[in-house]
């Protein structure tokens, strides 16, 4: 964990380098969380004085948006696609597998912080389906067996 | 020796970096000078990793590729496993009307010279000596209509933007592609980036506007890449800059933002939250000012539209649906992808003909068509013919032009209820029909599936609400794949009972 004085003298530069963008809080917070690896509770009096508008409106954007975090993730994650067409290729029984696999549920992190699992509605991957994203990159085709091979891999 | 490999997210998933890397490995260890371009895909997903060779001028094709299969591409080619032959020659090709998606798969998509060799940038040459008026008079003579799935008029909502009073005005587009069976989009900013540049770069001219956005959803980290990269060279090369430049921008990975207020108020830094129409984004939309949203391929089949001619774009399709529209096959599918055609193939030509029904050869059950808010049609349905106002004479829309086909082992009733849980995970909260309706749906669909026959006339009822009631179409359309799923496939209702009993 970052010292509190590294950490908002980090977040303000990437205030001061938003700052002549329209409407810049989603690129701030983008940015926030690809250098934390998630929101920082202590970053919203910031974003929010930077912005000139209130603490409680910075988190509701932060809460409104499945991307945000407010805490960090496991060391990998995993991101099975849970749409209709990953379905129409069998997703359910893929994403059966890997839960019963991590012993875990949609949204958790293993108990050891290897990996969390988290749904996602379509990948554009729809026709090479069922897809997933594993530390952002793409899979396709899996089967109840490669997303087994899959964690052990990430695990490794 | 020149060689292609899709840089593409669909060969990317299935192996296509290490495809590319053992080709350039393979290269160094023989001595080969080899020429790797990272194109978009042709559209065969089954077949990516697509590599091309060119042999005397004409590109083959060799897919799906392993890293096994590099070393032969280096041998004799026609004895290669997964030689494809002419890629222009393959039926998938053969049988495409290729407007839109002409350059896609064709070009290094990062090359403003290939693009311009290909006409890249012939459209919007031809509006800067036209006038306003006069540019949006042939987009909407073309009769382009969005394609982002509610089917407006592209050329009313210019003109509306044009003749708007406004100090700014912005182009907006809609590349928040979350419908499952959809990637249009996507290969349309990976594969040629610069024809949606220059579709804005005109809209720009068309609506005295300025500045463009593209909102790009997060779960597109290709498409993203890809587009910021053009963007830089589109700059450089002065195709952007002062009199219209434009900005990359990522959402945050909610559905509902693919809303056209949602999206706006998401740039503007806010919760992806609906507004209530009026005012129209075309009179107050991002900061209030006019703004055009369009989706990337309405966007996208402007350049064409101005370069050949509103006519000739007019030629193609049928009814009040002009022009070609890519149709993207997805699901259990033997031959899923994209496919450019014309308006007007039947539903039973695209799943059989081109689409070779499903993967596990078994009889195609149900097609869901325009994404989670779209109508599940079943094979006696099949005759209705690909346009807007004949999907919707069904009960259904063709939204997006996404096709999600389904085998016999799908439950019906399990899809309904994923329709109505999906909206309630993504619903905006902001109006009760979708946010209520939604949960009160799932538990409806719950005592169906437990045999509580009593429920039918209330699920009815809420889709009923919801479809009057909601404020855009998540809630509003929700209904479409509960409704036809409950009137086509009664069967699966029924069992749920018998096995409850």
């Amino acid at each position: 964990m970052l010292d509190s004085h590294v950490q908002s003298d980090r977040i303000a530069e990437i205030l001061e380098a938003h700052s002549g963008l329209e409407g810049p809080l989603l690129p701030i917070l983008h940015a926030i969380q690809a250098e934390f690896g998630f929101v920082p509770d202590s970053a919203i009096p910031q974003i929010a004085a930077a912005l000139t508008i209130s603490k409680a409106e910075v988190h509701g954007v932060i809460s409104f948006y499945h991307d945000f975090r407010e805490k960090p993730a496991g060391r990998h994650v995993l991101k099975l696609c849970r749409a209709e067409a990953c379905q129409a290729a069998f997703g359910n029984s893929v994403a059966d597998r890997a839960k019963e696999k991590l012993g875990i549920d949609w949204h958790e992190t293993t108990p050891d912080g290897a990996v969390t699992l988290e749904p996602v509605f379509c990948l554009g991957l729809c026709a090479c389906g069922p897809a997933a994203m594993v530390d952002g990159k793409l899979v396709g085709m899996l089967t109840p067996k490669s997303v087994e091979k899959l964690i052990d891999e990430v695990k490794k | 020796m020149r060689v292609w490999l899709p840089l593409d997210s669909f060969a990317l998933a299935m192996g296509g970096e290490e495809v590319a890397a053992a080709i350039m490995a393979e290269a160094k260890a023989r001595g080969v000078d080899v020429t790797l371009t990272r194109n978009g895909s042709r559209g065969m997903a089954w077949l990516e990793p697509l590599a091309e060779v060119e042999v005397d001028g004409v590109r083959h094709g060799f897919g799906p590729m392993k890293v096994a299969d590099v070393a032969g591409l280096f041998g004799d080619l026609a004895k290669h496993p997964k030689a494809l032959g002419p890629i222009e020659e393959l039926d998938w090709m053969k049988g495409q009307t290729r407007l839109t998606f002409a350059r896609v798969g064709v070009i290094d998509p990062l090359s403003l010279a290939e693009y311009r060799a290909q006409g890249g940038l012939a459209g919007l040459e031809r509006a800067k000596g036209m006038t306003k008026a006069q540019i949006v008079a042939e987009v909407t003579e073309s009769g382009l209509r969005g394609r982002g799935g509610a089917g407006f008029p592209t050329g009313i909502k210019w003109k509306t933007v044009s003749e708007a009073a406004g100090d700014r005005k912005y182009i907006v587009c809609n590349a928040d592609e979350g419908d499952s069976a959809t990637f249009a989009d996507r290969m349309l900013m990976e594969g040629d980036p610069f024809t949606l540049i220059e579709g804005m770069a005109i809209a720009g001219l068309a609506c005295g506007a300025t500045k463009g956005f593209v909102y790009i959803r997060s779960e597109y980290p290709v498409a993203i890449r890809v587009m910021r990269e053009a963007v830089e060279i589109a700059r450089a090369e002065g195709v952007l800059g002062a009199a219209f430049d434009m900005e990359i921008r990522v959402g945050a990975g909610a559905y509902v933002c693919g809303e056209e207020t949602s999206l706006l108020n998401s740039l503007e830094g806010k919760r992806g939250i609906v507004r209530a129409k009026p005012p129209l984004p075309a009179l107050e939309g991002f900061m209030g000012k006019p703004t055009v949203v369009n989706n990337v391929i309405s966007l996208a089949s402007v350049p064409v539209i101005l370069s050949k001619g509103a006519a000739f774009y007019k030629d193609f399709g049928l009814g009040r649906s002009r022009g070609t529209i890519p149709l993207q096959i997805a699901g259990n599918v033997k031959y899923g992808g994209l496919y450019e055609t014309a308006f007007g193939l039947t539903l039973g030509e695209i799943v059989d003909r081109i689409a070779g029904g499903c993967f596990t050869d078994r009889p195609v059950k149900a097609v869901q068509v325009g994404g989670p808010l779209g109508a599940y049609f079943p094979r006696a349905l099949f005759d209705t013919p690909f346009g807007y106002e004949e999907f919707a004479a069904k009960d259904g829309l063709i939204g997006h032009a996404g096709l999600t086909l389904f085998d016999d082992s799908a439950d019906m009733l399990q899809m309904a209820r994923f329709a109505m849980e999906f909206c309630a995970i993504e619903s905006c909260g902001k109006c009760t029909p979708c946010r209520l309706g939604s949960t009160r749906g799932v538990e409806t669909i719950d005592r169906l599936a437990r045999g509580d026959a009593s429920a039918m006339p209330i699920l009815t009822d809420l889709c009923n609400t919801m479809k009057l009631g909601s404020l855009c179409a998540l809630g509003g359309f929700t209904p479409y794949p509960v409704m036809s799923a409950v009137t086509h496939f009664p069967d699966d209702f029924a069992r749920a009972k018998e096995a409850a009993e």
